[in-house]
């Protein structure tokens, strides 16, 4: 391993400019000219919009336009899409509701945009929105997906009957039902995956401007994935043709998941800059954002494991209603379904499963992915099962699940997924030793005698990750491959650019990518730049989101250096006058093997662009090569995480005591950057588990519309975390690696459930475990147990 | 219109104003100093943090004709920017304390003044304390607090720079 290759923990290149205060995001960017927008937001869950009228608010100093839904109509903007075609067990597809960036005739939650408002000043802005005046007639809303598909539910959209986006299902319902009548004992539980509000700390923020002498538009905006922003707002809004359209997404400040979309917001300010002339600006305020962000999660399920006499899993049923908000976001169908029935095989070797999903519209923020995206959800239900499993049988929670690990690779489960590699068994003995899992009753015996409740909790998880490949998510109904591109420019000088459709927000791409570059190449990270986020720079890419760069974008980097290595070899053949399959390439250095003759790499990139050695005919001058990968499967990271939680009885108060991962990742590019991932997984995934909930009232008001109300984690909710890794590699790209970045958000949550259930003696716990939840839990344990 | 003037990263600036303009909308929109950032608009995130006469203030909470002759110091200025690295931007790097980047330049600010009022020798629990008034998101805040207690050493140890 070399001091900057793979490997190597080498600190970012890419955190200077972010210690001194010089990133560059999308609020940091101001255009010449321009304005200010402001979105009027509908404060009704459910209205009729019966008129807007905007003269009053026309005529506020400094205001420049107050539009709505009916000129984006009149202009012929189309609506917001989902991307992902479901189709319902009885053959049907899913019911997609029209979305159009600004509502026309109808609100449907609170939050919807009803009219947007051009001024010089935000200020400006903001005064005239309260002289616009909505006549809305409210309408009954629902808000609760529990409630959504009954009878005496509101209507929402034409298209969907009782609500219902589709119902749909995976796995072999026969089977399960025969492994539930052999069945020796069965585990049931009712779960709610509490819905959250990503909450990256840089807000979303769009600014679209119109050069009407080329007739192009060009959005900065902060976005995951700036290429398929294009596509969707070029082939669907039809706001512009793709040739005509740049998209650029700079520094971007956190994601998990809720900058991957498109939204209203930024079809408008394209829209506005062409039609005012003049460049528009748009930042979320927090509480906007609340209203205006896909939020995440939100299901309401059933679950059921079947085990013979012996302990072994036989079957496992769930039903899951999934709350998808008041219209589809762009990837929403497919997270209840492909990124959540997929995986409810855990680490097991179950023979027999079996899911339905119904997907509920819902007077709400729409709900799309959310760090992790279906996993947590899966890996919730699977490990809250297993854990409560072992109790009702009266066996340790780890030897349960030894018991039931799958041992062999490859490993087909009975919903879709054909685990590759893996050894749960050595993540799961290692995360026990470091937490000390024997010595628990000990420390359990010192928290009684300080009047405290002690609790340890299990989570071996599996995910998916590195969505692919194309043909195969293809035939499951997206709308996109999901493969990724890569191109390496070298330069005369010998430095290298490489340019990514992965987009980096907080990932350390341009340390990573650069590390596998310096090792491939010999030269050093400062000789490298990494290029993303600009459709105009980038030919196309797919984004970054399911922990895809590694395993799919680093893959794509690997195959373009194969390319230039390759060409260089031919370029250094000719300098060096040696047959081509002689040449051999070491340490930035090209030698003809069994010879002192060589070249570096640099003479070689500097002849391979003054092109005297060869004949141009016959050799193309220059060094640049590009390509595009796609996997031959998805990889699956997996491991364990050990949560242990000390209970106040008195106040119902948990402090996390100790937290051990060891996760399997794969192959490592940066350990302390992949620690990192892990770290702030697992702060979410404490902070669902523990502090957050985006509460809706039954008339649809956002209770939790703030950070004043909705709890974020803070450094005092978390404790020191121990992080470790074992590591089988991925037989599925060419460096074995198999991504992190949602393993903890996806660990975390039943960990904590499952170490605080098991102090205070009873499985009765919501999330959030609030001190409330868990007195409320323990009063009512009690006097169940006073009454027996 | 309210007219002030103030010192930002020692440079005397003045200013006719909107009252309403906030501190931290005056850095960023007068003086272009964008590294303040805003993430939130109730006081609860800290990416706006600067230090206000020596103090920790989020600039988001501060008119900026309150702070008529005030001295202010932003992520900008904390570093002479010909010279070194202010310890706490250096140990934030060395123990990657940042993924995003967008809470550090308020997270770097709180941890210059923590030190400031409580010493050098800052245990877990007391970075932990006094960091309630800075939200992460992608950290997990367990490289920020180890950060901090390197970085707070790190400047007793004399390195040149500005509080």
């Amino acid at each position: 391993m070399s001091a900057t290759g793979i490997g190597a923990a080498v600190r970012r290149k890419e955190d200077h400019r972010f210690i001194t205060g010089k990133g560059h995001y999308t609020d940091d960017v101001n255009r010449p000219g321009q304005c200010h927008a402001y979105f009027l937001r509908s404060p009704h869950a459910r209205a009729r919009i019966k008129s807007v009228d905007s003269k009053a608010a026309a005529a506020m100093p400094g205001v420049l336009a107050v539009l709505t839904g009916s000129e984006l109509a009149a202009d012929k903007v189309g609506n917001l899409i989902c991307g992902w075609m479901i189709t319902s067990k009885d053959g049907s597809q899913m019911k997609m509701a029209p979305h159009p960036a600004l509502a026309h005739g109808s609100a449907n939650h609170v939050g919807d945009a009803v009219a947007v408002i051009l001024a010089e000043t935000l200020a400006q802005a903001k005064d005239a929105a309260e002289k616009v005046n909505v006549d809305y007639q409210v309408l009954p809303a629902v808000a609760d997906p529990a409630r959504a598909q009954r009878e005496d539910a509101p209507q929402i959209h034409e298209v969907a009957a009782r609500n219902t986006i589709y119902q749909w299902h995976l796995g072999d319902a026969k089977a399960v039902e025969a492994a539930f009548q052999a069945a020796r004992h069965v585990t049931r539980l009712d779960i709610i995956n509490n819905r959250l509000v990503p909450n990256a700390i840089e807000p979303r923020a769009a600014i679209g401007e119109y050069d009407a002498g080329s007739d192009s538009l060009t959005l900065w905006n902060t976005s995951q994935n700036p290429h398929v922003a294009r596509l969707v707002i070029s082939a669907f809004v039809g706001i512009a043709p793709e040739n005509r359209l740049r998209v650029i997404a700079p520094d971007v400040g956190g994601g998990f998941g809720s900058k991957i979309f498109i939204y209203p917001e930024e079809v408008v300010c394209l829209w506005a800059a062409r039609r005012i002339g003049r460049p528009v600006k748009w930042v979320a305020e927090r509480s906007e954002a609340f209203l205006a962000d896909a939020h995440g999660r939100d299901h309401v399920t059933h679950a059921e494991m079947a085990f013979d006499g012996d302990g072994k899993i036989t079957g496992l049923r769930v039903k899951t209603v999934a709350n998808l908000g008041a219209y589809m976001s762009t990837f929403a169908s497919s997270i209840p379904t492909y990124l959540y029935a997929t995986l409810l095989s855990g680490q097991y070797d179950i023979p027999a499963i079996y899911c339905e999903v119904d997907a509920v519209y819902t007077n709400t923020v729409p709900v799309d992915a959310y760090r992790g995206a279906g996993r947590p959800e899966a890996t919730f239900v699977i490990e809250r099962l297993v854990e409560v499993g072992a109790r009702e049988l009266g066996l340790d929670p780890a030897d349960l699940r030894k018991k039931n690990f799958i041992k062999n690779f490859p490993h087909q489960t009975p919903v879709i997924m054909n685990y590759d590699a893996g050894d749960y068994l050595a993540s799961l003995k290692k995360a026990l030793e470091l937490a000390d899992y024997d010595g628990f009753g000990k420390r359990k015996r010192e928290s009684g005698r300080n009047g405290k409740l002690r609790g340890i909790g299990l989570s071996t998880y599996i995910e998916a990750c590195g969505i692919a490949p194309s043909q195969a998510v293809g035939s499951l109904g997206c709308g996109v491959g999901l493969w990724e591109s890569a191109e390496a420019r070298v330069n005369p000088t010998g430095s290298v650019e490489i340019l990514t459709g992965c987009h980096q927000h907080g990932q350390g791409h341009e340390t990573t990518f650069a590390q596998v570059v310096s090792e491939r190449l010999g030269i050093p990270l400062d000789n490298v730049s990494i290029v993303h986020g600009d459709t105009d720079k980038v030919q196309f890419g797919m984004g970054t989101y399911g922990s895809r760069s590694g395993a799919v974008g680093i893959s794509a980097l690997v195959k373009a250096l194969d390319k230039v290595e390759a060409k260089a070899k031919k370029v250094a053949a000719q300098m060096l006058e040696a047959a081509e399959g002689d040449i051999v390439f070491r340490d930035g250095k090209f030698t003809v093997a069994g010879t002192d003759k060589s070249a570096a790499w640099g003479e070689v990139a500097l002849n391979a662009y003054i092109a005297h050695k060869f004949a141009g005919q016959e050799l193309e001058p220059g060094l640049k090569e590009s390509a595009f990968y796609d996997p031959t499967n998805f990889t699956f990271p997996a491991g364990c995480h050990v949560c242990e939680i000390e209970v106040d009885p008195q106040t119902g108060e948990s402090e996390i005591v100790a937290w051990t991962a060891v996760d399997d990742f794969g192959t490592v590019i940066n350990p302390m950057i992949v620690e990192g991932q892990v770290h702030g997984g697992i702060a979410q995934g404490v902070g669902q588990a523990l502090l957050e909930h985006a509460v809706y009232d039954k008339d649809g008001q956002l209770v939790t519309g703030s950070l004043m109300d909705y709890c974020m984690p803070r450094a005092q909710d978390l404790p020191t975390l121990k992080v470790d890794m074992t590591t089988t590699k991925s037989p599925s790209n060419p460096l074995g690696i198999k991504g992190c970045g949602e393993a903890g958000a996806i660990a975390a949550p039943v960990a904590v459930i499952n170490a605080i259930t098991h102090a205070i003696g009873t499985e009765q716990l919501e999330m959030p475990a609030t001190a409330q939840a868990v007195w409320q839990a323990l009063q009512k344990a009690n006097n169940t147990r006073k009454a027996a | 219109m309210s007219a002030v003037a103030l010192t930002v990263n020692g440079k005397a600036v003045t200013a006719d104003v909107d009252p309403r303009t906030l501190l931290v909308q005056f850095l960023r929109e007068n003086l272009r100093l964008t590294g303040t950032h805003v993430g939130c608009d109730t006081s609860q995130c800290g990416a706006c943090v600067v230090h206000v006469d020596g103090k920790a203030v989020k600039s988001c909470t501060a008119f900026v004709w309150q702070l008529e002759g005030a001295n202010v110091l932003t992520i900008e200025g904390l570093a002479d920017p010909n010279g070194p690295l202010h310890p706490m931007q250096e140990a934030f790097r060395e123990h990657h304390g940042l993924q995003c980047g967008y809470c550090t330049p308020g997270m770097i600010m709180t941890a210059v003044d923590m030190v400031n009022r409580k010493g050098h020798d800052l245990d877990d629990p007391t970075i932990r304390h006094e960091l309630e008034g800075n939200l992460c998101r992608c950290t997990g805040y367990h490289n920020i607090v180890k950060a901090i207690a390197a970085g707070a050493k790190a400047m007793e140890k004399g390195h040149a720079h500005k509080t």
